[in-house]
């Protein structure tokens, strides 16, 4: 039967708010993150970085360090794999450079040594003789004639020719004619966006306990979103087989995307082979600042033509991202998601992925979409302001719907944006009354959200409770929402399943929690590995009644005859089936591996008052209101939490956080204090309607929700701020000295 | 015939062409036809492609069904956050 | 560099460890005491992981001294519960789902803890200001808020 015909109305615990499962290990203190854990005879490493943005390595010499006390060894370039292509090897390149420096923080050896401090005194021991080249960390800089080339022969085939070097991949997108379009037009408006990047500003930095033998077999213990992806590229960096590598997901405190890859895994590893000791490795604050991935900054060009009654006639777009130095800034999302939320006939978008002198970006929850929608929802602003138009009344008339073809090309399937548009306007948040110096501010946003391979196993113990193993680490209580999955399937408890992040040599491959995917794909093969449970339950049943396996069906956690001509039995229970399983047949264990193809997209709309003082240049924000569409959630308090969380991070991306680079390429604000998130007195309670737009391809309809929140806040902060100040505001972060100087511009001409 | 509409990085492997005609009538088909018809999109299609199909993403479903009268976009594997 | 004998009471225990003269708190709680509930997320004293408290007053582990606990009375998120009772802070957290990936919620406990000690009835804006040193990333601190409000109504209504 095909999923969409299968999606359910009524639940009994879905849609419940119990208590998470790993609740009192976490506010005990209890819960093993990944420094937490330590083994006996371990050893403890630290990273030398590089202090140039750009630098010939002519020379490192390791044997004052190796001389020290305490240290065990060394480990450089050559101790990893040396026959690695592509992506591979730009992973590699980023955890250990081979004779280049590519920006300020870039690993260049390790040692490991006895305790932390002789690993970090050793560090100072290791002499490297760099040879300074010219560097560039700024987008448009990088692509323009003169500047420096990072690296040579890194472009693919779609970069047109006569392009810099620097840029590496290019993207189009779109339908129609947005020349004719525009001509339909009453108004056409198009203007430049910035965007600095923003770390993901997890708490937990990254840390890692490895075990390796000269057997090349080994044990990693890590705070990962995706453990078997570490095994996997872990093996192939090391040169080992990924089946002899047993990853352990720890608890992992915080990821939002910057834990989808590997830095010191593979190092640590390496260092284990060498001393033949277990080691561990934790970053310190400033090197996870400067040398994982935070977002690609970016430089935009948006332009849309309206008419005067409001409707959209042409959109058109230039994404240009830099994604540190190596390819794969999301470019092409920023482009394909900026005019996703709006049917038009006349759409073109194109993008540019650049490298620079910066490290290697990483996922950031949605990774490109905010900045696109930044630059549309700012410009679709403005033209409704221009025009006289209520903007969500603009959104609505030019809403995306079922069947509206996509901005990025196909039809849209079953899609919730009008719903969270409606909710948006009648919310009392729209129409309260506004001092002077306040100003409102809307967005949409939207996020694709994925699938991937995904492998879930439940096991049944003796007295009926339930033991579901998921390969998907928990970085939002989504061990509270399988349990919840697992139980409404089974028509059994919440309380009576356990949910368990499994090793990796316990199931088959799941592709890593991101791309909004938990919830939607580990739930699904959870409820299809109870429907295979259910299946053995009631051939047993049916096997104890000595009917056929048909005439048995499975009603509130019960195995019941079909029907009448089936017999006249009690019905058993799932514990009754269970506690007799060892002489019925043998343990019974439900399991479901699948790459299911339904993720569903999903849309947001946010609601934003905020207020500029015009001496300070600081803003604060008023209000907040989330309406997105989850299709179903599934425990809404950790719904509630993602949507509170996407828009407190996109308040702090918008109004504040932002790489600084010096004129030597350095990182200038490796630290909380001057790259500063968010604090609990910065914002208000952030309020939330959650939507529910069943998605189709979900037995229970739902949609990832993780990303999507973070898509409008940028474009709904600069909105308000903007109206607030009466200066449109084009350029992330919107920090006090842009607003002034925005004030003064538009004073002072 | 069903019409394939490429991203532009695959273009350059496939004569510059943003839409090819393809004889298929599952994605399986789809994508091993487009092979053997433009040799240089193999390595992109290993890599990792989607398939919306009508709209519907496919992430690896070979066996799903086209039609001549599908809407048939390659779209890059998405990474997310 | 030779060690420095340290006696000190954590959570009521009478403890005594050797430290390097450059450790901090921080570092002997969780690598000599395997008490690795106050976390490190910046060394620097910006994050608040790894609150704690030192003779009643809150600190940031990684910005003391092991050396400085020496006579001193130490608190820990591992001390706030009573056995096998959590405190009202930790149930309203859970009650609430005021934690998501859970690293911040034990020094945002201790510190909270703290400021209920200090004032039984405190206003948003009060617990938002007290709490300014502690950073979250998942929650945006709504259900945080609303929890430590919560447990100083219930804590209220018990005294």
């Amino acid at each position: 039967m095909p999923l969409d015909e299968a999606t359910h109305k009524e639940f009994k615990v879905v849609g419940t708010r119990p208590l998470r499962p790993d609740g009192v290990d976490k506010v005990t203190g209890r819960a093993m993150f990944g420094a937490d854990m330590s083994a006996p005879g371990m050893l403890h490493a630290a990273i030398l970085r590089s202090p140039h943005a750009h630098a010939r390595i002519v020379g490192i010499d390791v044997s004052r360090a190796l001389a020290a006390s305490g240290v065990k060894a060394v480990v450089t370039r050559p101790d990893f794999a040396g026959d690695l292509k592509g992506e591979s090897w730009n992973v590699l390149e980023n955890v250990m450079a081979s004779d280049r420096a590519l920006y300020d923080g870039h690993a260049v050896a390790a040692v490991a040594a006895t305790t932390q401090l002789a690993a970090r005194d050793a560090l100072k021991l290791i002499d490297v003789e760099y040879q300074p080249l010219p560097h560039v960390t700024d987008v448009d800089e990088a692509m323009r004639k003169e500047a420096p080339t990072i690296r040579e022969g890194v472009a693919d085939a779609s970069v047109p020719k006569g392009m810099h070097p620097n840029v590496v991949r290019y993207h189009e997108s779109g339908h129609g004619d947005v020349e004719k379009g525009f001509q339909e037009a009453d108004l056409v408006l198009e203007r430049k966006f910035r965007t600095e990047a923003a770390h993901q500003g997890y708490i937990e930095p990254h840390a890692c306990l490895a075990q390796m033998g000269p057997d090349s077999k080994g044990e990693l213990w890590c705070c990962t979103q995706g453990h078997f992806n570490v095994a996997k590229v872990c093996a192939s960096l090391l040169g080992i087989d990924a089946s002899q590598l047993r990853v352990t997901a720890s608890e992992i405190g915080g990821g939002f995307g910057g834990k989808t890859t590997v830095f010191i895994e593979p190092v640590a590893l390496a260092l284990s082979r060498k001393t033949n000791r277990p080691v561990k490795i934790v970053m310190n604050r400033a090197e996870v600042f400067r040398a994982t991935g935070p977002t690609s900054s970016s430089s935009i060009n948006v332009k849309i033509g309206m008419t005067k009654n409001g409707r959209i006639t042409a959109g058109e777009g230039e994404f240009r991202l830099q994604g540190g130095a190596f390819p794969g800034s999301p470019m092409e999302f920023a482009a394909m998601c900026a005019f996703a939320p709006y049917s038009l006939e006349h759409v073109r978008n194109v993008g540019w992925d650049v490298i620079c002198n910066r490290p290697k970006q990483a996922a950031y929850r949605a990774p490109g979409s905010p900045m696109g929608a930044f630059a549309v929802e700012s410009v679709i602003d403005e033209l409704c302001n221009e025009l006289g138009l209520d903007t969500i009344e603009v959104r609505l008339k030019n809403a995306s719907r079922e069947g509206t073809k996509a901005s990025f090309g196909p039809k849209f399937d079953r899609i919730g944006l009008v719903e969270t548009l409606e909710a948006a306007k009648a919310h009392p948040h729209y129409s309260a009354s506004l001092k002077s110096g306040q100003g409102r501010g809307v967005s949409c946003g939207f996020w694709f959200n994925h699938s991937g391979e995904t492998a879930v196993s439940l096991a049944l113990s003796e007295d009926g409770t339930v033991s579901v193993s998921v390969g998907t680490p928990d970085i939002g209580g989504s061990r509270a929402s399988i349990g919840l999955m697992a139980a409404e399937a089974l028509g059994i408890d919440y309380e009576k399943v356990r949910t368990t992040i499994a090793d990796t040599a316990t199931l088959g491959y799941n592709d890593i929690s991101h791309g909004s995917r938990v919830t939607y794909a580990s739930g699904l093969a959870t409820i299809k590995a109870a429907s295979d449970t259910i299946d053995k339950l009631c051939s047993r049943a049916a096997e104890e009644w000595g009917i056929d396996r048909e005439a048995v069906v499975w009603e509130e956690g019960h195995a019941r005859p079909a029907g009448p001509n089936a017999g006249d039995f009690e019905p058993m229970s799932l514990a009754r089936i269970a506690s007799r399983m060892g002489r019925t047949g043998g343990p019974i264990v439900g399991h479901y591996e699948t790459t299911p193809e339904g993720a569903g997209v999903s849309f947001a709309t946010h609601l934003v008052d905020a207020e500029v003082d015009r001496e300070t240049g600081a803003t604060k924000i008023l209000r907040y209101t989330v309406v997105q569409d989850a299709g179903k959630a599934i425990h809404p308090s950790y719904v509630e939490g993602q949507y509170q969380g996407g828009a407190a991070q996109g308040i702090g991306w918008a109004l504040n956080e932002e790489y600084i680079y010096g004129e030597d390429g350095r990182l200038q604000n490796a630290g909380f204090l001057d790259y500063r998130i968010p604090v609990a007195s910065d914002l208000p309670m952030i309020d939330t309607v959650i939507i529910e737009v069943p998605n189709p391809g979900h037995p229970y309809g739902v949609r990832g929700v993780g990303e999507t929140s973070i898509c409008p806040p940028l474009a709904a902060i600069a909105n308000a701020v903007s109206n607030a100040a009466g200066v449109r505001l084009t350029e992330l972060p919107m920090s006090p000295p842009r607003i002034l100087k925005a004030l003064d511009e538009a004073e002072n001409g | 015939m069903v019409d394939v509409v490429l991203w532009a990085s695959l273009r350059p492997f496939a004569n510059d062409q943003e839409t090819v005609p393809v004889e298929a009538s599952t994605v399986g088909e789809l994508l091993r036809k487009l092979v053997v018809a433009y040799p240089g999109l193999e390595p992109h299609i290993d890599a990792g492609v989607s398939v919306a199909v009508d709209g519907r993403i496919i992430a690896s479903g070979l066996t799903e069904p086209i039609n001549p009268a599908s809407e048939v976009v390659l779209m890059q594997r998405l990474k997310g956050g | 560099m030779s060690m420095i004998h340290v006696r000190t009471t954590v959570n009521g225990d009478e403890i005594e460890f050797v430290c390097d003269p450059r450790e901090t708190m921080l570092d002997a709680l969780r690598d000599r005491l395997a008490l690795t509930g106050a976390k490190e997320g910046c060394g620097t004293g910006d994050c608040g992981a790894c609150s704690i408290t030192l003779n009643g007053r809150l600190v940031c582990a990684c910005l003391m001294l092991a050396a400085e606990a020496e006579g001193g009375e130490i608190g820990t998120v591992e001390g706030i519960a009573d056995g096998e009772n959590l405190h009202a802070l930790q149930r309203k957290f859970l009650e609430h789902a005021a934690l998501q990936c859970g690293v911040c919620t034990p020094g945002i406990l201790v510190a909270a803890k703290s400021l209920l000690e200090r004032n039984k009835n405190p206003s948003e804006t009060e617990i938002r200001y007290w709490l300014a040193g502690n950073l979250c990333r998942c929650t945006g601190y709504d259900k945080i808020v609303r929890a430590v409000s919560d447990a100083a109504q219930e804590l209220r209504e018990c005294a």
